[in-house]
């Protein structure tokens, strides 16, 4: 498919190739308590039937203001399209009044948001919520939009739909809610249908689930959909065509598989590089963007990229316009020409990894060991019998989908919760029963960085406090002085300034939020840390450098991480050794390599293929094998083997007993019937 | 739902008990009686003590506490709340007298009231920081800061000004001669009412501004859903849940708690009954009274959370 760029198509456009959606020169702005806000600035795209666009950028680049713009569902109080046309079906969706643009949502475009956990109405039966825009907009009775309703539950893929009809939001898994969502969407037989980061709240095989759907969809039916995404595995995987904004703008745009290897502007390439990658070389470290993206308040003049571009040169100064470039697309640059003759931006080649590394490294002394742990939470089984050690100085990640029961796993570890059975051992001591006296002494040595680093600094507290406050409890820095330059030391190390110290939480972007928490968890001298998805909630350009810095701060100190994430590009980037978890069973644990290249548990398998490459030549060659189903019920888990109901494998020995966690290989775990210890392990 | 409505009236009974010995210990244990109250009035100068003796002794006041609180206890079981001190008419009956007017006042209050705040603070929510928002917000607030006994006075005066008429003075049953009985009771229902309306109008604002920004609201807008039915069906329904918890908590003040409003409007019930009691020492009309206005609570309390469960499918009564 050849792309061009609006202002190149001149004169007469035939119907059947004139775009479906065409957005000219938006421009969109936000009245905030700092003054006005430029959230989208000049603006153009065409999405065609049956297209798949892509709009990549990180939080606060545009992208869902676009979306909202083209909908007109941008909050009225504050918010203003002040220039450009949206132009649907021929008609520029701005001159239309609030009648007519409220009869064309729903039924021609709509859309799909992020979160399935608070977009459906909590009071509403899902059967009311999908029939709502069915008998608005098609006038069915009653008994005709209910008879669609079951029909669309069919298609996403929702069983025993007539008994669902009946059911609540909070009665379906955030997976089955997002299906409801999309089953919402294509309830008018939509031609464009808008998509905010679909999956982003999803785990990992639910989201492949997800987009193989809408893909299908999309196809089956020619719907044109757009596609708001910061994961570029997702975007390598379905998009025909991309748009890189960053900081209310166009970076770049054109198909998607130029865009992966011949990215053109400086941000693109940049982004694409920070991105930790299951093909990646191991060892490698990440590439990133330093700095922040700029404060759209009081944008920087000229190219908004510059104070961040490697590449930067006097005519930065400038804004640049969007130029072509071959073989199609367009990007944002003054030295688009240089970059495209390979003057400037060759990425320097991925490091290989060491000849003779993938020898089993030697052990080193267990610092935590997890012995045979179960909880639960009344008859809500989170984890059972699980057991694995963590080595000095090493990072263990900690895989598994939402409910696998690694988070709990973490919090056991810190003795927030008490375990039912088994027993944890920290450094040689038995911490299980241990007192509280003596687990203020073991807690010196265990700290914990939290997931959100908005809610998890206490909003009253300067930085300087909130860093140097364990220090205080623990009596580690004498006087005050000694206190503040401990501080001060402590902020360095995790690459924050020293001024930093007398700053408030919501003075500092979330970056340098999860910044503060790690110098908080460095305070004690911790020889072990708890990281529970201490990147998720970051950019893909800030994750990278948070990434980076973990890293950096084990060599320095040689701190053992439990790296709790569901995100197995990551964990396989910074992990020495990874288990995986399912419904609160141990299944898989091993060196990273072992795991990534010969993952030997189904469910590991099935993990593994189900995350998209970004790379959209291999990620298309690829055939996927999706996991189907939802995750049991952890209240009532399947007897025997937990993974059975959704295993292809499963034998009858499978549904009755429950499979050992033993030792197949050196140093690899694995808790299933039909692994064979050494020679014979099953391949799928 | 049925067997939790069960369990929850079971576990009334401890509640009951605890009210009960405690109200009866309170009284016991401020000085003076009924007794004195009645026949020492000048003094007591001319009531020789073996009279005053004998009237204690009639009413039971000279045994011990535990025995008192054992006689009063075994009546409550059998739902008899005793005779008053004064009187000597049972206390349920002093109490069935009263509870009609009261019980029907604040039902006219909490209708007139809701139904004043829903349109009120949907309103005021839709058009926030505007005119019609600043112009809500006075009438609220003036509300709120008006206690019901004044703007009840207020209210009969005006009646009296612009219309020479003032309501009836004696209280006739709704069954017997309804105009006469709205006649009466409407404007008490209004001056307390008006106070209601402030409050809650002010809870559904504030909640409809949380619910227009949650997610759901802009998933119904996405589909194309009338604004009109966005507002009613989507938000509105997740809007009323604080408002349910404070009109029932207000529903419970007012059955008991309209003192001077009663007053004003010379209104012969609960709240005066109340008064009257505690002025007489009547230890025993305070103890059904406080029975009473406690069991309204806990049934308000229930009937709350059972409203809950009805709007909102997520909880679950167990």
């Amino acid at each position: 498919m050849t792309y061009l760029a609006p202002h190149h198509r001149h004169g007469r456009v035939d119907e059947a190739t004139a775009p479906l959606l065409r957005v000219e020169n938006l421009h969109v702005e936000f009245q905030t308590s700092h003054g006005t806000v430029r959230a989208v600035e000049g603006l153009s795209l065409d999405v065609r039937r049956g297209e798949i666009m892509a709009v990549v950028g990180e939080s606060g680049s545009g992208k869902s203001v676009t979306a909202l713009s083209i909908m007109r569902l941008l909050p009225s109080r504050n918010a203003r399209i002040t220039k450009g046309r949206i132009l649907f079906q021929g008609r520029d969706l701005l001159d239309l009044g609030d009648e007519q643009m409220r009869d064309l949502r729903g039924r021609d475009i709509s859309m799909i948001f992020q979160e399935p956990m608070t977009s459906l109405n909590p009071v509403l039966s899902i059967g009311e919520q999908i029939m709502e825009p069915i008998r608005i907009h098609l006038g069915y009775d009653a008994q005709r939009a209910r008879a669609r309703a079951v029909e669309l539950l069919g298609m996403v893929g929702i069983p025993a739909p007539e008994e669902r009809l009946h059911r609540y939001p909070h009665e379906f898994s955030g997976g089955m809610r997002q299906r409801v969502m999309i089953a919402i969407g294509l309830a008018c037989n939509p031609s464009l249908i808008i998509a905010d980061e679909p999956t982003t709240a999803l785990d990992v095989t639910i989201q492949a689930q997800i987009l193989e759907l809408m893909k299908d969809l999309s196809r089956r039916l020619n719907i044109a959909l757009i596609v708001i995404t910061h994961n570029l595995g997702i975007v390598a995987r379905y998009a025909d065509n991309v748009v890189v904004m960053y900081a209310a703008k166009i970076a770049e745009r054109g198909a998607a598989e130029r865009i992966f290897h011949q990215p053109r502007h400086p941000y693109t390439m940049g982004l694409l590089r920070s991105v930790p990658r299951l093909d990646m070389a191991p060892g490698a470290r990440l590439e990133t963007i330093d700095g922040l993206p700029p404060n759209l308040a009081a944008p920087p003049a000229g190219c908004r990229f510059a104070p961040r571009c490697g590449y930067r040169i006097d005519a930065c100064a400038a804004a640049p316009a969007l130029v072509p470039v071959a073989p199609d697309g367009e990007a944002a640059c003054h030295r688009v020409a240089e970059i495209e003759n390979g003057t400037i931006g060759r990425a320097a080649p991925p490091a290989q990894p060491a000849a003779g590394s993938a020898a089993v490294p030697e052990r080193r002394a267990d610092l935590l060991e997890v012995r045979q742990v179960t909880k639960y939470f009344q008859a809500t089984r989170a984890v059972h019998n699980v057991s694995f050690t963590v080595r000095a100085g090493e990072t263990l990640g900690l895989v598994g989908e939402s409910g696998s029961g690694k988070t709990t796993i973490g919090r056991l570890i810190l003795r927030l919760l008490q375990p039912s059975y088994g027993s944890i051992v920290f450094d040689g001591t038995d911490i299980t029963a241990a007192s509280d006296y003596r687990m203020r002494s073991v807690r010196q040595k265990m700290q914990v960085i939290f997931q959100d680093p908005f809610s998890s600094l206490n909003p009253r507290m300067t930085i300087g406090d909130i860093v140097g406050e364990p220090l205080g409890y623990y009596g580690l820095a004498g006087n005050r002085a000694a206190r503040r330059e401990r501080v001060t030391s402590l902020l360095e190390n995790v690459g924050l300034r020293p001024e930093m110290a007398q700053r408030y939480p919501h003075q500092l972007s979330g970056g340098q939020r999860q910044r503060v928490g790690i110098a908080r968890a460095l305070a004690m001298e911790p020889r072990f840390i708890v990281c529970d998805e201490a990147v998720s909630a970051l950019d893909v350009s800030i994750q990278g450098q948070i990434i980076n810095l973990l890293e950096d701060l084990q060599n320095q100190h040689g701190i053992a991480y439990l790296f709790i994430a569901h995100d197995l590009a990551v964990v396989r980037h910074i992990s020495d050794r990874v288990a995986v978890m399912y419904l609160g069973e141990m299944v898989e644990v091993a060196g990273k390599e072992a795991i990534y290249s010969d993952p030997l548990h189904p469910y590991t398998q099935f993990l593994l293929e189900a995350v998209p490459v970004p790379d959209p030549v291999r990620e298309r060659a690829r055939q996927p094998r999706l996991l189907t189903g939802d995750l049991p019920s952890p209240l009532n888990p399947p007897a025997g083997c937990v993974f059975h109901p959704r295993c292809p494998h499963a034998a009858e020995e499978c549904r009755r007993t429950v499979p050992r966690f033993q030792e197949v290989r050196p140093d690899h775990f694995v808790a299933c019937h039909k692994v064979a210890p050494y020679p014979d392990a099953v391949r799928a | 739902m049925l067997s939790y409505i069960r369990k929850r009236l079971l576990m009334t009974i401890p509640t009951f008990f605890g009210v009960a010995l405690l109200t009866f210990l309170m009284l016991r244990v401020m000085p003076g009686d009924v007794v004195e109250y009645k026949l020492r009035a000048d003094g007591g100068a001319l009531v020789s003590e073996e009279t005053i003796q004998a009237e204690k002794r009639r009413l039971g006041l000279d045994k011990p506490l535990w025995a008192q609180f054992g006689d009063w206890a075994i009546g409550l079981a059998t739902l008899d709340l005793g005779k008053s001190m004064w009187t000597d008419r049972p206390v349920v009956e002093e109490i069935g007298a009263r509870i009609q007017l009261s019980l029907q006042v604040a039902v006219m209050a909490v209708v007139f009231g809701v139904a004043i705040a829903v349109p009120l603070g949907t309103l005021s929510a839709l058009h926030r920081g505007t005119f019609i928002d600043q112009f809500i917000r006075v009438i609220t607030i003036t509300g709120i800061a008006m206690p019901p006994f004044w703007t009840g006075m207020l209210l009969l005066l005006s009646l009296l000004a612009v219309f020479q008429w003032l309501p009836p003075l004696s209280f006739t049953p709704i069954y017997k001669d309804p105009v006469a009985n709205i006649s009466q009771l409407m404007w008490p229902a209004m001056a307390i009412g008006y106070r209601l309306a402030a409050l809650v109008t002010r809870v559904i604002r504030s909640s409809l501004l949380e619910v227009l920004n949650e997610d759901y609201i802009r998933t119904a807008r996405a589909k194309g859903v009338y604004e009109r039915v966005v507002i009613r069906r989507h938000a509105l329904r997740n809007a009323l849940l604080p408002a349910v918890t404070v009109v029932g908590v207000e529903f419970g003040l007012l059955v008991g708690g309209l003192v001077v409003t009663e007053q004003v409007f010379n209104l012969n019930g609960i709240g005066r009954l109340f008064v009257e009691a505690v002025a007489r020492s009547d230890f025993m009309l305070i103890q059904g009274l406080v029975l009473t206005t406690a069991a309204f609570f806990i049934v308000v309390n229930l009937v709350v959370d059972v409203l809950y469960a009805l709007l909102d499918p997520r909880i679950q009564l167990h």
